[in-house]
Parts: C-alpha cells; structure tokens; sequence
C-alpha cells in the first residue's frame, strides 16, 4: 500500500509491537481511521522471544510470534492499516502531522502514536559494527549454536546478560561474564543457576577495552578492570553483548523531550510535549518495561488521542 | 513455507546455484526469533519475484552449506549470480534492503 497525499488519518503509529498494536486496536475500534507503520515484521522485540510466560491469560505461556501476529489480526479486525516502510523522519509542528517514509512518501495524520520500542545498545568500540555476526553478537539465542565448545564472553550483568551466560554455559566450553559492576543485577532467580554452572568465569568491576581479531575472526578481548585500571586479555571465540537497550527515536530529530537514557518524556497519560503526540511501550520513560506494561500504554494513548481527536 | 520458496539441502544445492536466475538464500533456524521475522517477507519476496530462485537453508539441518558460506549468525541471507557470491547480509533486515540487495 502506498502513501495518499491527500488522505488523512486520525491516528498514525509508528511501530508495529503490543504497544502499537493495541493502540490501533483500542483506536479503530473505537472508528478512528488508523494506521501503523512498521519497518520490518509486527511484534518488535516480543517476536524474539521463544514464549512468554508473565503474559497473563495463557497458562502454559505464549509464543511471542503468536501472540504478535493475533494482536495484529485482532486490530486489523477493526480497520487497522499495516504500512511496510521505515520512517525517516516527522514533523510535528503543524496540526497535521507528516511523516517521512523511506519508500513510500509521507503519511498525513492529525495525532501520532510513538510506539518504536528499543534496540540492544552497543558497547561502542571500535570495531564492533564490522565484526557484527563475525564474532560479535546481540543474540546469544540466535547465534550461541555456532559456538558450541569454544569459549566465549558475555557482557552485561542484568537478567539478559546473565540468562544468555546460562545459556551458553551449556553449549561451549567456558564462558567469561564481564560486569563492570561488583554485583550482579539481575533478579534473585537467576543466582543459583548461574553460581552453579562451574564453566562461568565471573569478571566483575571489569569492562572491555577492545576486541582483537585473527584473521578476521575474533580472538581475544582485552577486559580493564574498573578499580585498578589493571589489563587482562583473554583469547576467546565471541562476544555476546547484553548491555540493555537503547530507545529509537533518532528520527525525532530532537521534536520531542527525552531524558537521560534517551527515552521520550511522558507519564502515565502517555502524552509527551507535543499535543497530539504520544509515546507508547519501551520507548516511553518508565519503570517496567514489559509485554503487560507497553499493552496498557497502548489503551491509555487510544484514550487521549481520542479525547484530543474531539476537541 | 511458501510454495515460491524452495528448501535447499546439500542434494539440491548444485542446481540452486548453477541456475540461470539471481538467486536469494536464506540461513535461518526454526527457533530463530530474527529469522522468524524475515521469513514472511521472505516468501514476499519469492511470490512477487518469478524471476528470483528464492530459497531458504535450515542451518540445523544443513550444517555442512551452512560452514560452506561461513554462516555464523542467523539469518544470513546470501544472493548468487552465476554461482557466485555478490551480496551477503547478516540479521534481520526490511523487505526494500532485502530488494536492494538483489539490483
């Protein structure tokens, strides 16, 4: 489907998640003309996640995959348009809002629904981006098959970190968890698996300085420790990165209020700065970030773009 | 899977990549959430393209293509022309940079 110059819609979200979703959901069937831009496949984040059991409602939990594509059915039920297409940038200025796509020109609509989710965060180092899937990766779920009895570094010290290090604790050899913290963050029921694993290595109050290569594969990192400024490398295979996420909303181009960790401002009402725009799910300030929590945005900013949409 | 989508294994492999047309491999695992992801815009792709041989590699099953292209990371999606190499991409990606890949 194509962008329409001439048409406007009354609500356009921008990204396909539970967050989305529901917004669109709670929106058309309500009789808004409503539509989601989604830049690759629906369900963000959740789709990577093989079930999901703190959903409530599914006792036996549910395949994110599932549960992504009935939450796009049951919002097209009412209307909802899906648009393939990136979008590049928006402008909120006017009562009309636009928004740029890559492919298909721009989208006109009088509120927005802000529902981008987050991406992992990157170290940072040099080289990481070139080694990407050589060596470096994000997923060890993807990805830790490939490395079954070599040995491997997991950055990172909260629940993915530590969930991905048990994972891949039974397939290779011997994996080092870097955190430059002293103590683990993740939550108490990760503890005593991980303890009990004897192929972990943990290396607290320890970042990583550098990834070496040989050729053209990884081959040892350079961990520094935090208090001492002391060096130690270690030859290994990969380098999984668990280091949380980061919020997408480069194409905000600074139009609305972030906050430190670069999520967009917005209380519970879920409005942001901008009248007529709101910010739904993972990309919004928040304390739990989960499938349950970017659902319930999603109502509460159907609810207010509706409120705004009768003025 | 699709019926554009053809499944590549090491016994059909020699035909896939002697064809005449751009062909477009896709390295994927059932439990691949990534991979998931790309495999409907996937068979798109080999729907709305006759003209690309389009087929996808189950790394679990097909260890031995998978080394061969140094599939380290799922999805890997891969496009020959004449048996060769001339595009390989790693990730999940949108169907336009899939398409890009194929000009």
């Amino acid at each position: 489907m194509g962008a329409d110059m001439e048409h406007i819609y009354d609500v356009a979200i921008i990204g396909g998640g539970p967050a989305g979703y529901t917004a669109a959901l709670y929106s058309s069937r309500a009789g808004f003309d409503t539509v989601i831009l989604e830049k690759m496949s629906v369900g963000g984040q959740m789709t990577l996640t093989d079930v999901i059991d703190n959903y409530p409602g599914f006792p036996q939990g549910i395949d994110g995959f599932v549960l992504s594509s009935d939450m796009q059915k049951g919002a097209e039920r009412f209307g909802t348009k899906t648009m393939y297409d990136e979008v590049v940038s928006v402008d909120l200025k006017s009562e009309i809002k636009e928004i740029k796509t890559a492919f298909s020109g721009s989208v006109f609509s009088k509120t927005i629904i802000i529902a981008t989710g987050a991406n992992p965060r990157e170290l940072g180092l040099e080289n990481e981006q070139e080694l990407l899937g050589r060596g470096v990766h994000y997923c060890a779920h993807c990805d830790g098959r490939f490395y079954k009895d070599k040995v491997v570094v997991v950055v990172g010290g909260g629940n993915s970190a530590v969930s991905d290090a048990l994972y891949l604790s039974h397939l290779c050899k011997k994996v080092y968890l870097v955190h430059r913290r002293d103590v683990l963050r993740a939550t108490k029921i990760y503890h005593d698996p991980i303890m009990k694993a004897d192929n972990i290595e943990f290396c607290y109050n320890s970042v990583l300085g550098r990834i070496d290569t040989d050729n053209d594969k990884v081959s040892s990192v350079t961990m520094i420790d935090t208090k001492t400024s002391i060096k130690r490398e270690v030859e290994c295979d990969a380098v999984f990165i668990s280091i949380g996420r980061k919020p997408v909303t480069e194409f905000l181009s600074g139009q609305l209020e972030l906050d430190s960790g670069g999520y967009i401002v917005a209380d519970e009402s879920t409005k942001t700065n901008v009248d007529g725009v709101f910010a739904v799910g993972d990309v919004r300030t928040k304390v739990l970030r989960q499938v349950v929590t970017a659902v319930s945005d999603g109502a509460v900013a159907a609810h207010y773009a509706e409120e705004y949409l009768s003025r | 899977m699709s019926m554009s989508v053809l499944k590549v294994t090491k016994d059909n492999f020699f035909d896939v990549k002697n064809s005449d047309k751009t062909v477009l491999l896709d390295f994927y695992a059932d439990w691949c959430g990534p991979c998931r992801m790309v495999g409907p815009i996937i068979e798109e792709i080999a729907e709305e393209n006759p003209d690309i041989l389009v087929g996808k590699i189950n790394v679990d099953e097909e260890q031995e293509l998978a080394a061969a292209f140094s599939v380290m990371s799922i999805p890997t999606l891969v496009v020959l022309r004449n048996g060769e190499v001339v595009n390989k991409s790693m990730g999940a990606k949108p169907k336009a940079a899939i398409l890009s890949m194929l000009d």
